[in-house]
């Protein structure tokens, strides 16, 4: 008698998984976004100096062995405060997601599921959609103030109508089911309808936008910084960084490079697996699936 | 047709109307006394009430708006603190290099992306094609300010081939104008192309597959006539809408890149104005883009009808 061996079926989460790990652009994109993460988490202990540490004689040094990223006009390690930086980067870019997606998917949802809420807010959305990302922030941060708040504030005022619309015109869609008129029917609530049915289904395009906001939000908020408009500019920021490197772009270009190239890693890995989600959620691009 | 376009232009009018009253609010949040904030902490109080006078802060919030509308129909967006000038006149007088560069870069932008676009499209699941999209993702991620720095320090420092900055002194010529202006268009066009470049190959994409295509293919045109006239005319709608959104997007990059490149445009004028809290110039200059963005839009909807047949409403 042979041994009949059998799986497990696999469940469709862990099958979407390996799907999407299977995409080299994924793959490639998570593995540096994970290195950032890690890099981020860990900078007390990665970061070979302090980021603050002072050293007026080893000012504007050059890459070498010692300062693999050379070092600032205060002597300051580069490659120190380029890890450090991404923690301020990083955290502005989950915190903008975080409260844009709040404002956002209540907006959407509210409209998509209300044809009365529908015309004003979807009005409004436009309306903010007509003021270019990075103007409307700086608009914001010079009535707000500049600090780090404001502009996590700023810039998640900025995203969320991009947001909603997309779960707006997707609850449009849903509400029409038959399974949302079946809840109806059995006297469900609205709000139990609304978040249990409705944006338990609006998941994926959810998460494959914030992927890009989040993108979106490093690089504003590095463009905000670089202004002067963002963070004081004693913190370290990608954005800050470049803007300090800039008054010695000629003799020392490294202290611009560096924080650039992070920021280049960072918004391309998350582009990257951004990308691959919404290939694989569009049922017309899903064919490998 | 003609309802359409009334139904667009009356969607354009609230739509408008919305981002005025949204400009109105934004500097009415800042907290504290506006005036105060903009004259900074040596101002006597008498300075102070004069500001608000002039500004009209001292009225209440429903009297503030009626007359920030009026003013609005007349043309006036109110008085720069700073420059001592009316907010019209500054942005007209700095919109000719924003204007120029906003125009240059779209140019570039669409230099590198339409022809890597159609070919990439043509050529799909090749190498180039795939090359093609990861440089789209890879420029998308570049903040157009960096590479702005990058392209100065190597083109115009270290080559000295461009000036490092500035427009061209007063009285120099349309050329030597562009001339000023070619780093910081290529830096925002690099940029830029990304989005158009995607744009184009997955409309081309999709026109690609239709059977007017394998039917043109069929009667024996040569491939080039295939993919120029017959695809690209009909892929042409999505990809003006992106250049229509990728002007509109210039505009507000162009805001960092004047600023690298010390040129006296709305963007420089605009970050000047934050630093000094020159609230006025700041919400002329918001209002004004976003009405260019409602603008360029608008345009994009009435092409559409011009450009492709099929589309009447």
């Amino acid at each position: 008698m042979t041994d009949i061996a059998i799986k497990p079926a696999e469940s469709e989460n862990r099958k979407f998984i390996r799907h999407l790990l299977r995409r080299k652009t994924v793959a490639f994109g998570l593995v540096i976004l994970v290195i950032f993460v890690l890099l981020a988490v860990l900078a007390p202990w990665v970061a070979p100096y302090s980021p603050s540490k002072l050293s007026i004689v080893n000012r504007l040094k050059p890459p070498s062995g010692t300062y693999f990223f050379g070092t600032d006009e205060f002597g300051r390690d580069v490659l120190s405060r380029t890890i450090y930086a991404g923690r301020l980067s990083l955290l502005v870019g989950v915190a903008v997601v975080a409260l844009s997606s709040v404002i956002g998917v209540t907006l959407g949802l509210l409209a998509g599921f209300f044809k009365k809420l529908d015309t004003p807010i979807a009005r409004l959305i436009d309306a903010m959609m007509a003021f270019p990302d990075i103007l409307l922030a700086i608009a914001l941060v010079a009535a707000l103030g500049p600090s780090l708040t404001t502009v996590i504030i700023a810039l998640s005022i900025v995203y969320a109508p991009r947001l909603a619309r997309i779960v707006r015109a997707s609850t449009l869609v849903i509400r029409e089911l038959p399974y949302v008129e079946a809840a109806q029917a059995l006297g469900i609530s609205t709000f139990h309808i609304m978040t249990r049915h409705v944006l338990r289904n609006l998941l994926s395009p959810i998460m494959v936008q914030a992927t890009f906001l989040f993108a979106s939000a490093m690089l504003a908020e590095a463009g905000l910084s670089f202004l002067g408009l963002g963070v004081s500019p004693e913190i370290p920021t990608w954005g800050t960084m470049i803007a300090a490197g800039r008054q010695y772009i000629g003799q020392a270009d490294w202290m611009t490079l560096f924080p650039g190239v992070a920021i280049i890693l960072s918004v391309l890995s998350l582009q990257m697996v951004g990308d691959g989600l919404r290939d694989m959620l569009d049922p017309k691009l899903r064919k490998d699936l | 047709m003609i309802r359409y376009i009334f139904q667009r232009l009356l969607g354009m009018i609230v739509v408008m109307f919305l981002v005025v009253t949204i400009v109105f609010i934004i500097v009415r949040v800042t907290p504290g006394d506006p005036a105060a904030v903009m004259l900074g902490p040596d101002a006597t109080s008498q300075d102070i009430a004069d500001l608000r006078a002039s500004l009209g802060l001292d009225r209440s919030i429903g009297v503030q708006y009626l007359y920030y509308i009026g003013q609005l129909l007349k043309g006036d967006l109110g008085q720069s603190i700073f420059l001592n000038m009316p907010v019209t006149a500054a942005l007209f007088d700095r919109a000719e290099p924003t204007f120029f560069l906003t125009i240059f870069s779209l140019v570039i932008a669409s230099l590198i992306a339409l022809p890597i676009g159609i070919y990439a499209a043509y050529r799909r699941g090749s190498f180039i094609d795939q090359a093609a999209t990861t440089l789209a993702m890879f420029a998308a991620s570049i903040p157009s300010f960096w590479l702005g720095l990058i392209l100065m320090q190597v083109f115009a420092v270290r080559f000295g081939l461009f000036p490092v900055s500035g427009y061209g002194g007063p009285g120099s010529t349309f050329l030597d104008r562009m001339y000023h202006l070619t780093l910081p268009a290529f830096a925002l066009g690099i940029v830029s192309s990304a989005l158009i470049l995607r744009f184009t190959r997955a409309s081309m994409l999709d026109v690609l597959g239709d059977d007017y295509i394998r039917t043109a293919r069929a009667k024996g045109l040569i491939e080039r006539r295939v993919i120029l006239k017959h695809a690209l005319k009909n892929a042409l709608i999505p990809i003006l809408t992106v250049l229509g959104l990728t002007a509109a997007v210039l505009i507000s990059g162009a805001v960092v890149t004047e600023t690298v490149f010390g040129l006296p445009g709305v963007g420089n004028l605009v970050v000047s104005a934050v630093l000094r809290r020159d609230y006025p110039v700041i919400q002329g200059a918001l209002l004004v883009i976003a009405a260019l963005y409602v603008l360029i839009n608008f345009v994009i909807d009435m092409l559409y009808l011009l450009v492709d047949p099929r589309v009447r409403y």
